[in-house]
């Protein structure tokens, strides 16, 4: 046992004159006796109880049911109005564009709606994919951010990540990878049919789309100032699955090559599986008359895009925005509920504070 | 002491296996043996080199890596990087390598550099200059180059540089003093013996003329353990044989003390010496929060795995359709289709355990040995634990750079074993937290050590030492027997026999004062200089009260014993041999002879040793007399004695030299030749020590009582003295019903039959509640308090073949009965047994925490084996204090240790725990729910930057802090109320109800987060321009709302707000938006990817998603704070009670209010009925002068 009882771990051998270093120069003199040292530093001791969170309760139930019902309310305004042109029945007009995937000469189909209510404001048009993995690993990082911040060197030669959409016979393709790749390319346009049965296109607005930060800052063509995009994106390939290069996505020249706003929109993946994107923004000319009065509409689609092969859906979507964004009774439902469960918790509470707390904090003690 | 055989195989290795033998023969002076004795066999042995440094400047980063490597934490990060290396990950390996490289880095410098300041302290010695002799020349030479056989020489204060034979001193007896604090503790100066044939020799040319062997054993640890033999040539052939002994041999890292200069042999040197093999670690305590956390960490492991396998399972299942595994929008490479799909999934798997890995966060290893090593400057602090007396505060068993320990050759860092140290320190404090069994030591423990001489009795005479001294009889020792006016010419011989034996039968030395350094204390102010020290007080205050009662001890001179009787004549006594005491034997005996040439052999020990050996004497007085002392608390001591005639005293020279000679067995075969000669003694008399209570034992003992611990009184001493002690400690009440399980009893019965009757009475109690009671106390309960003692135990402890009715065997029994007693005392204990009895409770079924609490080197053994051992920092040197856990001064700091930093702790570390597991949970289930809805492909919810820093910085600061801040209760509170310990008590916070609790606690947030989100962003805009957010922004708005919600969660768990607490819940919220809004704020050139550009701004600028962060905020925390104020106003514990108490008297608590009204019915309630003695033994030390100054010098430390 002693050889036990010495195969200690540490020396103490304890000297009175030796001055030993850390620990023994606490051990040695007396500790300060700071607030700290001794644990003393003043402090506020708050209890959670019943009393004390009470207000909290109330209050949280009181200004969440207003909130909510505004929320729900705004909501409700909200105008949206959607339109599935995937053409998977046969009774829809885009069937046939449907079925007949990778031919070269483009499909266009019209579909033909009516809107009850007259949307007032701005209207945002958007185009919806379901059952899209844009959120898929491998799609997600399948590009390469210094080249689309114009980075020459990753424009000749395209990171890793962007592979199997990387090189085309040899050329790095620009932009690489597989969000690029498959940039959604339905053209869709708007026509108003007015009472007579005339056609007339609603303007819509391609500008303001994407971040302004990324068409600004994050996204950048190559070459700097040279304006002529075509000689910069000279040695490289086009994605494959693209119809034209990226220099000639758009003739606006602040609206071309990376800096393309409906490519800058793509490029932002979604969260889920389901998603719209912004896709062109029908702007209010005037105050009198409502944006998109109440009447019959035609879309007409150059259907590019095939979604059959993945079950995926197409929408088109129309909707007014509030301060709040677009629709969604759910925020304001989730506030409406958790306030009145606050409120309710609030009562119990109450009760039980009456019931409990009083014997708790007083009659123990007096007795 | 694994490592040492390890050792020893490759020493025996390097060696070469044939100059491998059992002993070793030194060569004194490397001279060579005359011709003619044995062959010369030279035999290597290591330079004096001492290697306290553990790498070299080429093998550090190797060898640290794998110290590092070796724990299983730092394992498992390792692999998870190298995987994430390996395989395509959806994490980038920084996330993961990057804290683990910060870990192991910062560990890696703390033990560099450690290493380096330990390269530079060995340098230091090893070049230090030693004295050597050679051809008669006194030589310097740097003590690395020292070899065995070299003739060293020392001088006073001067360490030895290895372990030394010693051959001669400048004191003519050959003698030597030495201390040997910094080796195991003890500062008091012990006696060294030079050979007695070479003892002559003390000049440098004399020594070198010293032709001379020794054999002696392999260098083996124990310091007090060594056997070999000089042979030494004089100028016959026939060489003159010579025992050694350890009274012999000279440690390395021993200091010599007033002692000119000493001549010594090296034996055994460098890494060989008994110091250098002694400094191993020891193998660390675990704690039960340990436990518990492992046990968690198993259980996320296991929820881990189950989920990368689910996920995996689900991935190949959704992806038997090929359009939705390779969709025409994002293929695969060539590469990746071609990989076998068992590799791939395999792949998948580990890509999942990668995504999910941070549910096991490195920083959780971080924050809680952070938080073990930085709480436990908060006991080193602490004032109320500070002793003024002795200058000291609780030690934590820390490395301390002591110049001279820095030299020891301990094999692990220092800093190393100061972060160890630390760490068990810590837990053993955290463990101590749910104490349920303390054993404590009586002498120096509970009692204060500071012996007296209450009386001594010959033949049924009483001696009162104040009485004589001062001429009259003082108040206290009316009543009593005084001294015989004429005991007649027998029994006056008999008295002055009885004195001259307690005045020659000791070790005690004699400290002149000049020579002294420390504090001086005269014996006797004016009359003499000189006093005592010893290694055993009871011996100092023999000596001391035989000086009153007219014996004055003078010194030890040439072998001769010096005494002044009482005519102030000198006497001498030549000393001829000492049989030291042990405990085992527990008593010590001399031979002297007298001036007139009688030989007599004086004994002194415990009754229980003397008594059987004694053939004449007033046996009957005597021990009538040492029993009712031993009632009385004082502890008693037996003389005897002896006539031997000139043969006999032959006989047993031969006897013991024989014993001491032998190579093998010296011990067993010394321990025979002292039974055979410790025989057919006279009783002479008794003695009666008194050692006081320590202040406040008997408080601190109710307090630990109340807090549910159970006390057990683990000590050597007598039976009678140990209850007398219990009662007036109040382990023992009154009405405390007192089952004895003693030798004495099982005489009369069966162990068998003894067992089965205290059985029954302690179950017959248990089960019907209408016993009539023992002490007429219509108490609620009958408390039982059982004496053991050792011979018993070690009986009921013999496994026994034969069965019990019920099926159990003694051990069982005996611990049904233990369970059911209150207090257990435990006497005539061998330190051996006293571990024991602790590996036994420790071992029994409900597996109860054990804390075990002494002051001497006989507690050591229990202390090793409790899971938290405290030493205190007593009398009997440091040996304790150095082997606990952690070290106070007084008992009495138990109380706070335990109720207050224990309690703390506690609470601490296990919301720390909790906690830690808890926001793992919420930050990585939304990434297990988000792969349902990206194709089970790995992807990520969060940026990799907040995936890497959440745990390091995010959240972080606002648990350590809380960790070492947090107090749910007013410290005055938890020290007046003990009961509040049960509350904590069996690990409750860290049971598998409360984990489990957290953790759905934590998977609830983590699906209100993600829920909340996915419907917030399901197909609808969120800005007021009609924008999209993308992935990012999802899991951008997700990742807000958990660093808020598990920040303000335990901003709800905080009970004590200090400035700090604001500072760094507030302060790491703020961290997190500036970190956020400065992370998106700019294109960062060195990455290649720009995926948060703006994204937490633009999703602070969105109505919506302030508003859904501050719902799901609310939604979170909302289930636990119900919780809370539920079970508060419901069902609240004593806890909650005293909180709300305190609140509601804003702090004033302490001091008016009742707190036993508080809680379940008060114990306490025997108080009042104050038993006999216990009440004698109160006043005793009630009435006694508030502290004496300490007659003898008991160590360096003052």
């Amino acid at each position: 046992i002693m050889a036990s009882s010495y195969g200690a771990k540490e020396e103490d051998g304890h000297h009175p004159g030796s001055a030993g270093l850390g620990g023994a120069a606490i051990r040695t003199k007396k500790p300060d006796n700071t607030a700290f040292k001794q644990q003393r530093l003043p402090a506020w001791q708050p209890i959670l109880t019943a009393g004390t969170v009470l207000p909290a309760f109330f209050i949280i139930g009181l200004i969440f049911i207003p909130i909510g019902i505004g929320l729900y309310v705004t909501s409700n305004n909200i105008k949206e109005f959607e339109l599935d042109y995937t053409g998977t029945d046969m009774s829809s007009p885009c069937f046939n564009c449907s079925q007949s995937w990778n031919s070269t000469n483009t499909c266009k189909c019209e579909l033909f709606f009516s809107l009850d209510q007259p949307f007032e404001s701005n209207v945002f048009m958007y185009y919806g994919l379901s059952n899209f993995y844009q959120n898929h690993r491998r799609y997600v990082k399948s590009r390469d951010d210094s080249q689309l911040n114009g980075d020459e060197r990753s424009l000749k030669e395209p990171s890793k990540e962007c592979e199997p959409y990387r090189t085309n016979e040899n050329k790095p393709i620009a932009p690489c990878g597989a969000i690029a790749n498959s940039m959604f390319n339905d053209t869709l346009d708007l026509f108003y049919i007015d009472p007579n049965g005339k056609k007339r296109p609603i303007s819509l607005t391609k500008k303001g789309i994407a971040w302004w930060t990324d068409k600004h800052v994050k996204f950048r063509n190559p070459g700097g100032s040279n304006s002529n995009l075509t000689t910069v994106f000279k040695d490289t390939a086009k994605p494959v699955n693209w119809h034209k290069p990226v220099y000639e996505l758009d003739v606006d020249i602040e609206n071309n090559g990376f800096i393309n706003e409906d490519f800058i929109v793509w490029m932002r993946t979604a969260a889920l599986p389901t998603f719209r994107k912004l896709y062109r923004i029908i702007q209010k000319n005037n105050d009198m008359t409502p944006t998109l009065p109440r009447g019959n509409y035609s879309l007409a689609v150059t259907y590019n895009y095939p979604v059959r092969s993945f079950e995926g859906r197409k929408r088109m979507i129309l909707s007014t925005i509030s301060w709040m964004g677009g629709k969604n009774p759910f925020l304001g439902i989730a506030y409406i509920t958790v306030g009145s469960i606050c409120f309710f918790l609030g009562v119990v509470l109450l009760f039980i504070h009456h019931k409990y707390g009083n014997r708790n904090n007083s009659s123990d003690i007096a007795s | 002491m694994d490592l040492s055989s390890i050792r020893k195989l490759i020493t025996r290795y390097c060696t070469g296996e044939e100059s491998w033998v059992d002993s070793r023969t030194v060569y004194i002076g490397q001279k060579e043996p005359p011709p003619g004795t044995e062959a010369y066999i030279p035999q290597r042995f290591p330079d004096n080199r001492i290697v306290s440094s553990k790498y070299t400047f080429w093998n550090f980063i190797p060898k640290n890596l794998f110290e590092q490597f070796r724990r299983i934490a730092n394992f498992y990060f390792l692999i998870i990087f190298l995987v994430q290396l390996i395989i395509d990950t959806p994490t980038s390996p920084t996330t993961s390598g990057l804290p683990l490289f910060f870990v192991i880095t910062v560990t890696a410098i703390k033990q560099g550099y450690e290493d380096w300041i330990r390269h530079k302290a060995d340098n230091a010695i090893n070049q230090c200059p030693v004295h050597i002799i050679q051809h008669g020349k006194v030589v310097r030479k740097q003590s690395q180059k020292l070899r065995v056989g070299d003739i060293v020489q020392v001088k006073e204060n001067e360490t030895f540089p290895c372990d030394l034979i010693l051959l001669s001193t400048s004191r003519e007896d050959g003698t030597c003093f030495v201390t040997t604090a910094s080796l195991d503790g003890e500062s008091s100066h012990k006696t060294y013996y030079a050979v007695q044939d070479t003892k002559a020799f003390n000049t440098a040319e004399e020594v070198d003329t010293l032709h001379a062997t020794i054999e002696c054993e392999q260098p083996q640890p124990d310091l007090y353990k060594f056997v070999g033999r000089i042979n030494i040539y004089l100028d016959r052939d026939e060489p003159i044989v010579r025992p050694l002994g350890s009274e012999n041999l000279l440690l390395r890292g021993a200091t010599l003390k007033n002692t000119e200069y000493i001549h010594a042999v090296a034996i055994y040197t460098g890494m060989e010496t008994k110091m250098a093999l002694n400094y191993q670690s020891k193998s660390q305590k675990r704690s039960a929060v340990e436990k518990s956390m492992n046990a968690y960490l198993i259980v996320y492991l296991c929820i881990l795995i189950s989920k990368a396998l689910i996920n995996t399972v689900l991935k190949y299942a959704w992806q038997a359709n090929p359009n939705r595994d390779e969709p025409w929008y994002n293929q695969k490479t060539e590469t990746e289709r071609q990989r076998h799909v068992l590799i791939r999934a395999f792949t998948d798997f580990l890509a999942f355990m990668v995504l999910f890995n941070y549910i096991i966060p490195v920083s959780m290893y971080v924050t809680v040995e952070m938080q073990k090593f930085l709480g436990s400057y908060f006991i080193l602090w602490d004032d109320d634990m500070f002793d003024e007396e002795l200058g000291e505060g609780p030690l934590v068993n820390t490395s301390d750079l002591n110049e001279e320990l820095g030299q020891v050759g301990n094999l692990f860092s220092p800093l190393q074993n100061c972060c160890q140290s630390h760490y068990w320190f810590t837990v053993s404090v955290l463990s101590s937290s749910q104490v349920e069994y303390v054993f404590t030591d009586k002498t120096g423990t509970l009692t204060e050590n500071n012996m007296e001489l209450r009386e001594c009795c010959v033949d049924g005479h009483v001696y009162v030492p104040h009485a004589i001294c001062n001429g009259q009889i003082l108040p206290g020792a009316t009543g009593m027997d005084m001294i015989d006016s004429s005991p007649g010419v027998d029994g006056k011989e008999r008295e002055e026999l009885f004195f001259r034996a307690l005045c020659l039968c000791h070790t005690v030395q004699v400290k002149e004062e000049e020579t002294v350094d420390g504090i001086k204390r005269g014996i006797h102010q004016g009359k003499s200089t000189s006093f005592y020290i010893s290694s055993s007080p009871d011996e100092v205050a023999l000596v001391e009260g035989m000086k009153r009662l007219g014996f004055t001890y003078l010194r030890l001179k040439d072998s001769h014993m010096e005494i002044l009787n009482r005519e102030d004549e000198m006497e001498r006594f030549e000393l001829l041999e000492v049989l030291n005491f042990d405990s085992v034997r527990r008593r010590m005996s001399v031979i002297v002879r007298s001036s007139s040439g009688d030989y007599y052999l004086f004994c002194k020990g415990a009754d229980s040793s003397v008594f059987p050996r004694v053939v004449s004497g007033k046996v009957e007085q005597v021990r009538a007399r040492v029993e009712h002392n031993a009632v009385e608390g004082l502890r008693t001591l037996c003389v005897a004695y002896k006539k031997l005639t000139h043969e006999e005293y032959e006989e047993t020279c031969h006897l013991l030299n024989r014993a001491k000679l032998a190579l093998q067995d010296r011990d067993k075969k010394l321990a025979e030749a002292y039974d055979v000669i410790e025989k057919d003694f006279i009783l002479l008399g008794a003695t009666a020590v008194e050692d006081r209570l320590q202040d406040k034992a008997a408080d601190t003992i109710e307090s630990l009582h109340k807090a549910g611990m159970k006390v057990w009184v683990l000590t050597g001493d007598k039976m009678e003295t140990a209850a007398a002690t219990c009662y007036a400690s109040k382990l023992f009440h009154r009405n405390t019903q007192i089952l004895e399980l003693t030798t004495k009893r099982t005489e009369e019965q069966s162990l068998h039959d003894v067992l089965f009757d205290l059985s029954r009475t302690v179950l017959r109690q248990h089960g019907s509640m209408t016993r009539d009671t023992f002490s007429g106390l219509s108490g609620d309960y009958q408390d039982y308090g059982l004496i053991i003692d050792g011979a018993t135990l070690s009986a009921v402890l013999k496994p026994t073949q034969e069965v019990t009715s019920n099926g159990g065997n003694y051990k069982e029994i005996f611990l049904e009965i233990c369970r059911n007693c209150s207090a257990v005392l435990c006497c005539r204990m061998a330190p051996l047994q006293k571990a024991q009895i602790v590996k036994m409770i420790k071992a029994s079924k409900e597996r109860p925490i054990t804390l075990a609490i002494g002051d001497g080197a006989n507690d050591v053994s229990m202390i090793l084996e409790a899971h938290v051992g405290i030493g205190i920092m007593g009398k009997e040197g440091r040996q304790a204090a150095r082997n606990s856990d952690y070290a106070i001064t007084k008992f009495k700091h138990l109380k706070k240790m335990l109720l207050v930093h224990g309690h703390y702790y506690y609470i601490r570390i296990a919301e720390l725990v909790q906690y830690f597991f808890y926001k793992n949970v919420c930050f990585i289930f939304p990434q297990f729910l988000y792969q349902f809805f990206c194709g089970f492909s790995q992807q990520p919810l969060y940026d990799t930057a907040y995936l890497t820093l959440y745990n390091i910085s995010f959240t972080s600061l606002p648990i350590l802090l809380y960790s070492l801040m947090e107090q749910h209760i007013n410290m005055d509170i938890l020290k007046r109320d003990p009961t509040l310990y049960r509350d904590i008590a069996k690990n409750s916070l860290l049971r598998w109800p409360t984990f489990i609790y957290w953790t759905f606690l934590g998977v609830f947030d983590a699906v209100v987060f993600f829920f909340g989100a996915f419907f917030l962003f399901d197909n609808t805009t969120f800005t007021s321009n009609g924008q999209m957010f993308g992935n990012w922004t999802f899991g951008t708005l997700v990742f807000t709302v958990l660093v808020f919600t598990v920040t303000l969660k335990l901003a709800l768990d905080t009970h004590y707000w200090t400035w700090i607490n604001h500072f760094v819940i507030w302060g790491s919220l703020l961290f997190y938006v500036i970190f956020s809004l400065l992370w998106g704020g700019i294109i960062w050139p060195f990455l290649n990817y720009q995926r948060m550009y703006y994204v937490f701004m633009q999703m602070l600028s969105s109505g919506p998603a302030w508003l859904s962060i501050i719902l799901l905020i609310i939604v979170s925390l909302l289930p636990d704070v119900v919780k809370k104020v539920l079970c508060r106003a419901l069902w609240p514990t004593t806890t909650e009670r005293i909180q709300n108490a305190d609140k509601l008297y804003k702090g004033h608590l302490s001091e008016f209010t009742p707190l036993s009204s508080l809680h379940a019915p008060p114990v306490r309630k025997h108080d009042r009925h104050g038993n006999e003695n216990q009440n004698r033994t109160h006043r005793r030390s009630d009435s006694s002068p508030p502290k004496k100054l300490m007659c003898t010098y008991w160590g360096g430390q003052a």
